[in-house]
């Protein structure tokens, strides 16, 4: 793949929240178990979630991850000033740290921050993190994200 | 699931969760898409994916990560004792248009007792003849 410009590392911080809340609904939660082959009565049966001390049927861990889809934008990666050719963009890592897991009926809102912007050989890594928090503004889980644009990393002046 | 669920006292440095193999078809890439709404073409067109250079139709990463994360919550019994999961995507998962799909082999074993009965889990998740398309995948799990 040719070279590409290089992402604008003066963004490094910049944030984006998500224009509106996200509400979890039951039969989101079942159907993202059902796709992901997870017959858990935790993500089915409110009785069993009950039982096991939710107040209703809970997420899978990566469940969250779909909120970024629900709001493509604005985004780091739509964002002209950062100047990312998303052709050149690979996923390259994913973490998720949960401070209690997602519940039927939660209401959540989402802020993304560029957390990091380097050279990885010809390649360039942008992280970010995206902090999801509930109605009563409490942290819920942060996730980050590191995204590999492929030849995009400043060029030594040819020789 | 046949057995106990583990505690802090039972899981030790080395002990081995029970294997899973999940089988990833057409199909399921589908489900995922609408679940996930990660509509990304080249996890349903053939004609893009090989356009773009992929051996054909991929698996979503996220929906990997996610069919993984089940060995853990297998055998923890609950997906709220995972306080920490990441992954690194190192190969793709090409998912054959036939009746079959692809057979993802996910194992994990303890690999450090943490304090408060916390414990750090290394899972490998394999295809074909052993190609690792996960790496460096941990998750971190409260145990009673």
């Amino acid at each position: 793949m040719e070279a590409g410009d290089p992402m604008n590392k003066a963004l490094l911080g910049k944030q984006y929240p998500a224009p509106d809340t996200f509400e979890v609904g039951r039969e989101h939660i079942r159907q993202f178990a059902e796709a992901i082959g997870d017959t858990n009565p935790v993500h089915r049966d409110p009785a069993a979630a009950r039982a096991a001390g939710h107040p209703d049927i809970i997420a899978p861990p990566t469940f969250l991850h779909g909120l970024g889809f629900r709001f493509p934008e604005p985004s780091p990666l739509t964002d002209p000033e950062l100047g990312v050719d998303f052709s050149r963009i690979v996923h390259g890592e994913q973490a998720f740290d949960a401070h209690r897991p997602v519940v039927a009926g939660d209401v959540l809102s989402m802020v993304t921050t560029i957390t990091g912007i380097r050279d990885a050989g010809k390649n360039e890594l942008l992280v970010t993190e995206t902090a999801i928090t509930d109605q009563d503004g409490k942290p819920v889980a942060t996730l980050t994200a590191t995204l590999v644009s492929r030849g995009t990393a400043a060029q030594e002046a040819a020789s | 699931m046949t057995s106990a669920p583990p505690t802090a006292a039972s899981a030790e440095v080395g002990t081995q969760l029970p294997e899973l193999v999940a089988t990833i078809t057409r199909l399921d890439l589908i489900k995922y898409a609408g679940a996930s709404g990660d509509y990304n073409v080249i996890h349903w067109s053939q004609r893009i994916a090989t356009a773009v250079g992929l051996p054909g139709v991929i698996a979503h990463g996220m929906l990997t990560m996610a069919v993984a994360a089940r060995v853990v919550t297998d055998w923890v019994g609950d997906s709220a004792r995972v306080e920490h999961y990441s992954v690194r995507f190192s190969a793709p998962v090409p998912v054959p248009d036939d009746d079959r799909g692809i057979d993802v082999t996910l194992r994990g074993v303890v690999e450090e007792k943490l304090p408060d009965g916390r414990v750090r889990v290394a899972i490998t998740a394999t295809i074909g003849e052993g190609t690792t398309v996960l790496s460096a995948a941990t998750a971190i799990v409260r145990l009673d």
